[in-house]
């Protein structure tokens, strides 16, 4: 290799937004905007809340060339974080597109690329004559809120208990992994359905449902990593200087912990979706009028019956999968770059 | 040692077994090109066996794989011939090759554990070799697998070929896969560290055993290793690889004493001899790191370590294989060799005034550390058993003053540490550091200062840090966590400065773990023990997993600081050269107990305990001028949870007096002030012992066979 010393030319504005910190500062401004929209429907003066999106509208799309170029060896996670990237885009954006108002009937059956009332409808409208191109757009928000949440919530609950688990062990261990097998004995479905007739159907019930169901299964992995992790040299050493418990589960096993969770919470994160759009399919989730996908093929699931209206099925139905095959090509492809070196 | 004596007979027109020709070797990988193994040449015969010396990422098992033509998907050669007697192996197809392997080239791996099938008996597994190879029948290739079985000395044949693998012991397996690999007769047996992963008795037995085929199978071998002694006990004839390329070939004996390549001499003036001492002759680290694959300087890949490098001579084109006048077939790729004074010597490092101990700073007395374990018992109270980690430790350690813990694997030693670092309470006794009892004060009872006196250094530089922090990061804790420094300034000030005495440059304090090489983490890792002035650092086998070259200045670099700070030193080790290099004071322990201490001196001459007699024996050295005595321990160390009742090495010991000895644990006999036995021979018994390394003889390094 020559060796020539050549002044490194000043950091591009990407490179200096690839530090942690900053992907950090990028993920509050794309997340918190759209989690306050959502979760504020009906709280929040209109005009303030499509205000409080607008930031997140580039910091979304900033996030997206980050990945894309730090994810360059891989297409498949280039495929899976550009489809996640464009659903999540459509759901900050939606306010901003000119799209029609989700909620109003206009002419009802109208097929996709079909011209009914001088207004052209690419994908058509419902049985109600709600157009369906807007309402798939805008359905992707709650969806992606209340997936996210759940799944995040699911994961902090499910890392505590897993580091307590590994770490501690002894009665910790055997107290915690039996409540976790009782939970994880339930079908999913079962438990998901017995919590939310309980607590009644909600957004945040949901984020509570999916963590019981999901917590003791991260619990399991988490635990597992700990138990390997823990027998290395640098957390006796750290045991050795007298550190307390707390923080050689925090500050030693759990960076190193991450690695594998990242992968599964990708994954895991398509379940949720799946889990979500059931549930509001079934009626005890996310409740009408505003779009939804689970509950446009609940709301079209009769009328589809027919050939000719399939589209009203076929479309939310096409929109929950692309969004669950990103995640899934993104958890694919991110464990595949980690095998790689 | 027969071995060495039939296969010196080249030429006479015979086919040789193996023949490499200008062999080179690359890897494909997304970053491109990898060369690892580059123009080899070699040339086996009949009955041979060659041993191929380098450190890690010098090519030596990608030979082995080339050999066997088993590289990978990856992996392909270049350019050059494989000659298997006088076949090309790089036009066999995949069927001729399957047919080779496994029947005319055999291979022991390093890890026999990953070596065997653990679903399968090993009758089962050993029969499949002359089933698949040569169509026997079940019941006549199990009697061959008990023969076998029987010729690599292994007890009790019938119960080895009906056990799973992981009902044997290292050793054992060791034995299996060697067994494994000759029941087909190969011609040619590769190899590949077959004793790194064993005790050093263990190692002993076999090596033995190797010689011992090579006698009777008359099976050509080649011989890959880390270890120059391992060598020199086991081959004729040895290449040493440096990065890819052979840099000297020739008989043991020219290669050990008239080294014509200057990492040859680099190589031998880091490993701790007999002759060297940490005070008058310390070791010479060789300078800077081995290089990239792809950082590889033109011309001599050497260069930039070595002592002799010139411009315009030594970095022109690749240098060829140059034959050293005068010697059998030597030859090495130093274009400068014939210029060079060799017999000069190569400096004798800085020696250094003895460090007076000082006052007692560590105190074991009775100490003793033993688990109750519940046996299979799910509902009901299992049979309760005992093991017996630690039984009656009692010693001193002085300050500034360097004490080793000797012993192989099993014998308690981590147990120690465990109990000095407060991770375990000690069952009874005492363990006084100054004036407090540290036996039964778990770590987080203990105070900042009395935690900061007493650290740590770890064996695997790879686990040793969290690789999630940086190296700044994780030293400056410890240097907060032990109150040195707090405020943010000073502790960078203190951290620079423990970069400055670890000899590592200061940016490292922003770098992750990964981005270092083993040495350097290990570096790290003695800063880490340093950062809060401690008195007493235990160290647990601190280089053992390091390259050669590395572990000398990783010692030195111990040593240096433990002088400064006059820090007492426990170094846990089983590597008895490194531990005369370094240590003022031996304790040899065996399945927990202390069978005997003393001086370096006193432990290195004889009256010895038989276990310490034995493990002398075993430890291979790399001088052609050390006469040794041999003993082969026959036997394997027994569980820690069912140990003999009497002596703990009753089981193993050639002196063992029958209804005393397995019976009577024995008594501690001072034979002077400090040096203490635990033994029921008498003292003249022990006396009339004689040394097991005698230094200056004949250059001929062929030692006696002596059944003890």
């Amino acid at each position: 290799m020559a060796v020539t010393t050549i002044t490194p030319p000043a950091p591009s504005l990407l490179e200096r937004l690839k530090t942690p910190r900053n992907i950090g500062i990028l993920v509050a401004l794309a997340w918190m905007p759209l989690m306050i929209y959502v979760m504020g429907t009906g709280r929040i003066d209109e005009g303030v809340r499509n205000a409080i999106l607008l930031p997140a509208i580039p910091a979304v799309a900033m996030l997206y060339v980050i990945a894309v170029t730090a994810w360059k060896e891989s297409w498949i996670a280039v495929l899976g974080v550009s489809l996640v990237s464009f659903w999540f885009f459509m759901a900050v954006a939606a306010p901003f597109l000119p799209l029609a108002d989700p909620n109003a009937p206009v002419a009802p059956f109208a097929t996709p690329f079909s011209e009914k009332k001088d207004i052209f409808f690419w994908l058509g409208t419902d049985f109600k004559g709600r157009d369906m191109l807007s309402r798939v757009i805008w359905g992707c928000q709650r969806v992606l809120v209340w997936g996210v949440t759940a799944t995040f919530v699911a994961y902090i609950i499910g890392t505590i208990f897993g580091l307590m688990a590994g770490y501690l062990s002894g009665w910790w261990d055997e107290f915690i992994s039996f409540f976790g097998n009782v939970l994880l004995s339930f079908p999913v479905m079962v438990l998901f359905i017995v919590i939310l007739n309980y607590l009644g159907p909600s957004g945040f019930n949901i984020v509570i449902a999916v963590t019981f169901a999901s917590a003791p299964a991260i619990m399991r992995i988490v635990r597992g990593l700990a138990l390997d992790i823990k027998t290395r040299d640098y957390v006796f050493a750290a045991q050795t200087r007298g550190e307390s418990a707390l923080w050689i589960m925090v500050i030693e096993l759990l960076p190193n912990v991450r690695g594998p969770i990242i992968v599964d919470a990708c994954l895991r994160l398509g379940y949720t979706t799946v889990a979500i759009t059931t549930l509001t399919f079934l009626g005890l989730g996310l409740q009408p009028p505003d779009p939804d996908w689970g509950l446009m093929i609940r709301e079209a699931a009769k009328v589809a019956m027919l050939w000719k209206f399939s589209y009203m099925l076929l479309i939310p139905a096409l929109a929950v999968s692309s969004l669950i095959l990103g995640f899934n090509l993104m958890a694919d492809g991110l464990r595949e770059m980690s095998l790689r070196d | 040692m027969a071995g060495k004596t039939n296969g010196a007979a080249n030429g006479g027109g015979q086919t040789p077994v193996l023949e490499c020709r200008k062999l080179c070797i690359s890897y494909f990988t997304r970053a491109g090109e990898i060369p690892a193994v580059v123009d080899f040449n070699m040339t086996l015969m009949p009955g041979e066996a060659q041993g191929i010396v380098g450190e890690s990422g010098c090519g030596k098992s990608t030979v082995a794989l080339a050999i066997m033509q088993y590289l990978g998907s990856n992996g392909k050669i270049v350019s050059g011939e494989i000659f298997f007697e006088g076949r090309d192996m790089r036009t066999m197809s995949e069927e001729e090759l399957r047919d080779l392997r496994g029947s005319q080239i055999a291979m022991v791996y390093q890890e026999p554990m990953a070596s065997l099938n653990p679903a399968m008996r090993i009758g089962d597994q050993l029969s499949e070799v002359p089933i698949f190879h040569e169509g026997a029948s079940p019941e006549e290739a199990m009697e061959r697998a008990r023969k076998m079985i029987a010729s690599v000395r292994l007890p009790e044949p019938n119960r080895i070929l009906n056990s799973y693998p992981h009902q044997i012991s290292g050793g054992q397996q060791q034995r299996v896969v060697i067994a494994m690999a000759l029941l087909s007769n190969p011609k040619l047996l590769l190899l590949d560290e077959p004793t790194t992963a064993l005790d050093v008795t263990v190692e002993a037995g076999i090596v033995d055993l190797i010689n011992e085929i090579a006698a009777e199978f008359g099976t050509s071998m080649i011989y890959i290793s880390h270890n120059l002694g391992l060598i020199l006990e086991t081959c004729h004839r040895i290449t040493v690889m440096y990065s890819g390329e052979a840099v000297e070939v020739g008989t043991v004996n020219d290669v050990f004493d008239a080294m014509r390549h200057p990492y040859t001499r680099g190589l031998f003036a880091s490993i701790p001899l007999p002759g060297a001492d940490k005070n008058s002759h310390p070791l010479i680290a060789i300078p800077g790191q081995l290089p990239l694959p792809h950082e590889r300087p033109t011309g001599c890949y050497f260069a930039p370590r070595c002592d002799f490098f010139v411009a315009g001579t030594c970095d022109t084109g690749l240098l060829p294989m140059r034959e050293v006048p005068g010697d059998d077939q030597h030859f090495t790729r130093c274009v400068r060799f014939d210029e060079l004074d060799w017999q000069e010597s190569l400096g004798k490092g800085i020696s250094q005034d003895v460090t007076p101990p000082g006052d007692v700073v560590l105190r074991v007395d009775d100490m003793t550390k033993h688990y109750e374990i519940e046996e299979g018992a799910l509902f009901f109270a299992g049979e309760k058993k005992t093991v017996k980690a630690n039984e009656k430790i009692s010693f001193v350690a002085h300050e500034a003053e360097t004490v080793a813990i000797v012993g192989e694997s099993g014998c308690g030693k981590s147990t120690f540490a465990k109990v000095l670092m407060g991770l375990e309470d000690a069952t009874s006794g005492e363990v006084l550091l100054g004036n407090l009892e540290l036996g039964d004060l778990p770590v987080d009872k203990r105070n900042p200062e009395t935690i900061s006196k007493l650290q740590m250094i770890f064996q695997n530089p790879f686990d040793t840090l969290n690789p999630s922090h940086s190296i700044g990061g994780q030293i400056g804790r410890v240097i907060r966590k032990f109150g040195v420094e707090s405020d943010d300034e000073k502790v960078e000030d203190r951290v620079m400065e423990l970069l400055d005495i670890v000899k590592l440059p200061r940016d490292f304090a922003k770098r992750r773990p990964r981005q270092l090489s083993g040495g350097q983490k290990q570096r790290v890792g003695i800063a880490r023990a340093f950062a809060g002035n401690p008195a007493v650092v235990i160290a647990d086998e601190p280089v053992s997993a390091l390259d050669v070259s590395v572990q000398a200045a990783v010692t030195e670099l111990l040593m240096d600081i433990q002088r400064e700070n006059r820090t007492t030193l426990l170094f846990i080790s089983h590597d008895l050269s490194v531990v005369r290099y370094l240590a003022d004071r031996i304790i040899v322990m065996y399945l927990g107990q202390i069978m005997e201490q003393g001086t370096t001196d006193e432990i290195f001459a004889p009256p010895y305990h038989p276990y310490t007699e034995a493990l002398l024996s075993a430890v291979p050295i790399a001088d052609t001028h050390v006469k040794k005595r041999h003993i082969v321990l026959t036997g394997e160390i027994p569980s820690a949870s069912n140990p003999p009742k009497g002596c703990p090495f009753s089981t193993r010991c050639a002196y063992m007096i029958e209804g005393t000895c397995d019976v009577t644990p024995p008594p501690v006999r001072d034979i002077s002030a400090g040096h203490q036995i635990a033994c029921h021979l008498s003292v003249e018994t022990l006396d009339a012992m004689e040394p097991v390394i005698q230094l200056g003889a004949a250059a001929a390094p062929e030692p006696d066979v002596e059944t003890v």
